[in-house]
This record gives structure tokens, sequence and C-alpha cells, in this order.
């Protein structure tokens, strides 16, 4: 139990970090309507490109901003494919995403690159993990705000409209194609800048740390989603709903804590991430059909 | 108003499933006509509603809107010009956004969104509020309610006001009450018969019902096989009955007129 309690708070650090991410998630899935493949990629070359940058002397905040523009260039690339190559959405993303695997690796000279917490000014890490939670804390907050104030002009409401009703967005007059372009930037923007504070927690960027991040930022969506209706259901705004994202991020980092603490290996953690939103994804769907049953008739047919 | 010259449209062209659906149709629409359209299953009504909103480009032909050339405007560009309804009451509105949210959208058709300008302003609320208030359903006190709540005959009429609160040049109805009870789309057409008239709108309504293309508009077309086969306005068509229009059909076209649900309803 000592362990586990020791784990919490850096659990708790990294869950408020993939919390960015996950809202990048948000933005694409739950906005946007666009299941968006590009992040596993995005997230590692905000990394790459974070680690490249402060190794070469350039300050954190430029190097994080850099990193930020890189992800808005990869989710663009994955927005062209999608909206002029008319490349199906998932297929868009995987594509994006493949490519970046060969491009991180340019970026980095090799497959990881330790960033040394010694003689660097990083401003996450996991050796002080109190200031983390705090940074942490105050990116998260600024990204909600800005989220809230941009979904709540003309443009972020034409977002919104693209992912609720392309269809009705058309009709009026919403060039729906550049609406979904520019959505993607800003989310694999968000992405990489997690990206680049995750890589500067743990002190290395590494080729393979974005695989699979998806299903993380998916899995932070949606306990964030059940877990917020269960508790304000009508109630839930857009402040809300993106406050719970982060929750669920950290939730999702709380239950990989208890996991770790049962002494299960840690390379099934992917197995059991994907269980984990599986069965999110699964309850509000199954409890949907549970409340509407087909029925057996009470006749016989003979 | 309108000027649509010999707009022709195959579907598939080359395959079997080849489609000849628009095959030349022409028409001229002065300002203020309220035109109905009607024919029967697989005659390019829909079609037709849908070349002039541009949901896909026309074969060849040309559509002129108060002497703006749309022929080569895509969607979403030329959605600037005209309002449209759909038969679908889930496809004319957003459902996850508030009533006012969609009113907004709306009333920026045609204008460039800009992240610098709030969706929703404080001034056109009590606009909003005014103009949902006429169409006498409630809808003025839940302003912040998720359209996804509203029954299908609310959203056919809030999409209706949507259409109009940028006067259109070209409001484009398909079919707009095929979906609902009796009831609401008696509702709905009345909504329909003042804004139009209010406004002073050139329209063309799609139905299927007969006695509602007689009753509704100044001016009657028929469709057939991807043409126009039949025009009647002003006097003329004020003293139609469904006996002269089925008798004209058989008449033009040398069959009967195959739409079951036209005539039933």
């Amino acid at each position: 139990m000592a362990s586990f309690l020791g784990m919490l708070p850096g659990d708790i650090a990294q869950g408020l970090i993939w919390g960015i991410m996950a809202l990048g998630v948000f933005m694409t899935f739950k906005l946007l309507n666009f299941p968006d493949m590009t992040v596993d990629g995005t997230f590692a070359t905000g990394g790459a490109v974070t680690v490249m940058l402060i190794l070469s002397g350039v300050p954190v905040p430029v190097a994080l901003l850099i990193a930020f523009a890189a992800g808005i260039g990869a989710g663009l690339i994955t927005g062209f494919l999608h909206t002029v190559f008319g490349i199906p959405d998932i297929l868009a993303g995987i594509l994006t995403q493949f490519a970046l695997y060969s491009i991180n690796l340019h970026i980095m000279g090799g497959a990881n690159k330790a960033l040394s917490v010694d003689n660097f000014h990083v401003i996450v890490s996991l050796r002080y993990i109190p200031k983390t939670i705090i940074t942490a804390i105050i990116f998260d907050v600024c990204v909600m705000i800005l989220m809230y104030i941009y979904f709540g002009t003309e443009q972020g409401s034409a977002i919104r409209a693209t992912g609720s009703n392309p269809h009705m967005s058309l009709a009026q007059g919403i060039n729906t194609g550049a609406m979904k372009v520019i959505a993607l930037a800003l989310s694999n923007g968000l992405v990489a800048l997690s990206g680049g504070l995750i890589a500067q927690y743990q002190g290395f960027s590494d080729i393979n740390m974005g695989r699979g991040s998806i299903v993380i930022g998916l899995a932070a969506v949606i306990i964030g989603d059940v877990i917020g209706n269960a508790l304000f259901g009508k109630k839930m705004n857009f402040m809300l709903r993106m406050g719970f994202v982060v929750a669920g991020a950290i939730i999702y980092y709380l239950i990989y804590g208890v996991v770790l603490w049962f002494k299960v290996p840690s390379e099934d953690m992917k197995l059991i991430s994907s269980v984990i939103v599986a069965v999110f994804m699964a309850v509000p769907y199954l409890k949907e059909k549970a409340a509407h049953p087909y029925r057996s008739s009470n006749k016989e047919v003979k | 108003m309108l000027r649509v010259s010999d707009i022709k449209k195959t579907f598939n062209p080359g395959t079997v499933n080849e489609k000849k659906a628009l095959r030349g149709v022409s028409i001229d629409l002065n300002d203020g006509d309220f035109v109905t359209v009607i024919g029967g299953n697989g005659a390019g009504k829909s079609t037709f509603l849908n070349a002039l909103a541009g949901v896909w480009p026309v074969d060849t032909g040309s559509i002129v809107l108060d002497g703006v050339d749309v022929t080569a405007l895509s969607e979403y560009k030329r959605a600037k010009y005209l309002g449209r309804v759909f038969q679908d009451p889930m496809n004319g509105t957003a459902a996850d956004m508030e009533i006012i949210e969609n009113m907004a959208l709306a009333a920026r058709r045609g204008k460039r969104r800009s992240c610098f300008r709030w969706g929703v302003t404080k001034s056109e609320k009590e606009h909003f509020k005014n103009a949902l208030a006429t169409l006498n359903l409630g809808l003025e006190d839940r302003l912040t309610a998720k359209v996804g709540l509203l029954s299908g005959g609310q959203r056919q009429a809030l999409t209706l006001l949507m259409a109009t609160l940028q006067k259109p040049k070209l409001l484009l109805l398909d079919e707009h009450t095929a979906a609902l009870d009796p009831k609401t789309a008696a509702k709905v057409l009345e909504t329909t018969d003042r804004i139009v008239s209010e406004n002073h709108l050139t329209t063309l309504m799609v139905t299927h019902n007969m006695h509602d293309a007689i009753v509704h508009g100044n001016r009657l077309i028929m469709m057939n096989e991807g043409k126009i086969i039949f025009d009647i306005s002003g006097e003329e068509k004020a003293g139609l009955t469904i006996e002269d229009l089925l008798q004209k059909f058989e008449e033009v076209s040398g069959e009967e007129f195959t739409s079951d649900k036209a005539i039933l309803s």
C-alpha cells in the first residue's frame, strides 16, 4: 500500500500532462467526430522536437512552441490527405502517423535521446513532482480556457457544427473541409505539446513514446464522459466536459498505478488499456440497448 | 430571379447503374414565385433541387440566380444565396448544439467565420427570441436547449426559420413535411406560407401531396423522367383539381402516375 501511495503523486502528474493530449483527442473525436490516428506519431514528434531543441540550447518555452507548431504541421497533412485527396479519415491519420515514424527518427538521429534534468532547466520532471503537478495544472487550465473561448467563436462554432451535422453545415455555407483541417491542426498541436512535456518529465524522448497514445487519449475522453454524465447529467457544460477529460486522464493513470501495484508486468499494460477503453465504450451502448430491447412476442408462432 | 437553362445530370455514366436523372431542365422563376414541384417516384424532383443547391456539379447547362451565375460554385459557397429545408428533420439542424447556436450559425450563412468574433452575440439573442416566438411553439423560452431534444415538426419549423434569418434569394423545400404526421405537416406548411409571403421569397417546394401542391404557391410544375412536363400558374393553377393533374400526367407522359404516396395522401 505504501508503495502505491508513494506512486500516487507521480500518476497524478502524468495524468495531468496527458490531459493536454486528451483535450486534443477530445477536439477531434468528440467535437469534430473524426477518429484521428495521427496522434500516435505526433506525440513522439512533440517529444523529439522538444528534446532536440532543448539540447541545442533553445529555451524550454520556445522549444514547446515549436513542438506545438510541428504538431500543427502533422495535423495539416492528415487534414489535406482527407479533404483534398479524399483519403478516408482513419487511413489518412494512419498514413501520417506511419510517415512520422521515419521523420521522428530523423529528428532525433536515433531511436531515443536523453535529456538530463541536471543539465537543463526543464519545466516538468519526475524528480520534482509537486512542481510538476502545479505546472501541469497551469497548462491544463490555460488550454481549457483557450479552447472554451475558441469554440465559442464563429469559427469554433462552425467546427462543432461540422462535427455535429456536415450536411447542415454545408447548407449553412460552412466550408466543412477547411473546418476539419483547422481542428486537426489544433488538436495535433496540443498532442505534440503534451509529448514535449512528457519527454521532459521522463527525461528522454523515444521513438515509441507515442505508440498507442490514441488509446490513452480515448480512454481519458471516454472515462471522463461516463463519469461526468453520471455526476452531472444534463447540467454538463463545455468547461465541465473538458475538466472531466483531464480527470479521465488522471483516473487512467491511477488505474495504471493500481494495476502495476498488483505486480502486473508493464508489458501487459497495452492489453489492459485496450480493455479499459473497450469496456468504457461498450457500457453506454449496452445500457442504451438494454433500455430498448427486442422483446419476444407473447404469442406462440405455429 | 432564377434562370435555369437546360441542366442535365447523369449518375454513374457508363455503368450498369447509369441513371439519367435530369434530361435537360429549363425554367425561369420570377421574383416572389412560389412554385410547387410534383412528380412520380424517381421523376427527378429532389435531384433538381440538389442541382440548384450544388450538392454536385451538373453535367451541362447553367443556373443563374439574380444575375449571378452560380453553376460553378460549390455547395457551401452557393449556400450564401439559398435557404434549404430537407425531408429528414435531422438534416437541417445540428442536434448537439443549442437552438440559439443553430440560429447563429444560420444568421452567418455566406459570411466569413472569424475566430475573433463570438459565435453568438448578446445583441442577436433578442432578435432570435422574437423570431422564434412567431413560430408559436414555445421555443423562445428554450434558447439554450439542444436541438436534438426537439420533435421532428419543431425541428422543421426551426430549420425553416433558420433558412430565412438571412433572406435567401431562393428557398428550396425538399418534401419538408413528408416525414411529419398530418397534423404537424399542416402546421409546418402554414408556417411555410406565412414566412414565404412575409419575406416575399422565391420558393421551390417539392411535395408528394397533390392537394398541397395545388393549394400552396402561385405556380405548379410537374416532372417526369428528369424533365418538366407541365408548368401552370396563376388563375389556371388555382382552378386545378387532383383529377386534372392525374389526367394531365397521363396525357403528357403516356403512362399512369406512379406514386402511391401522392395518390393516397
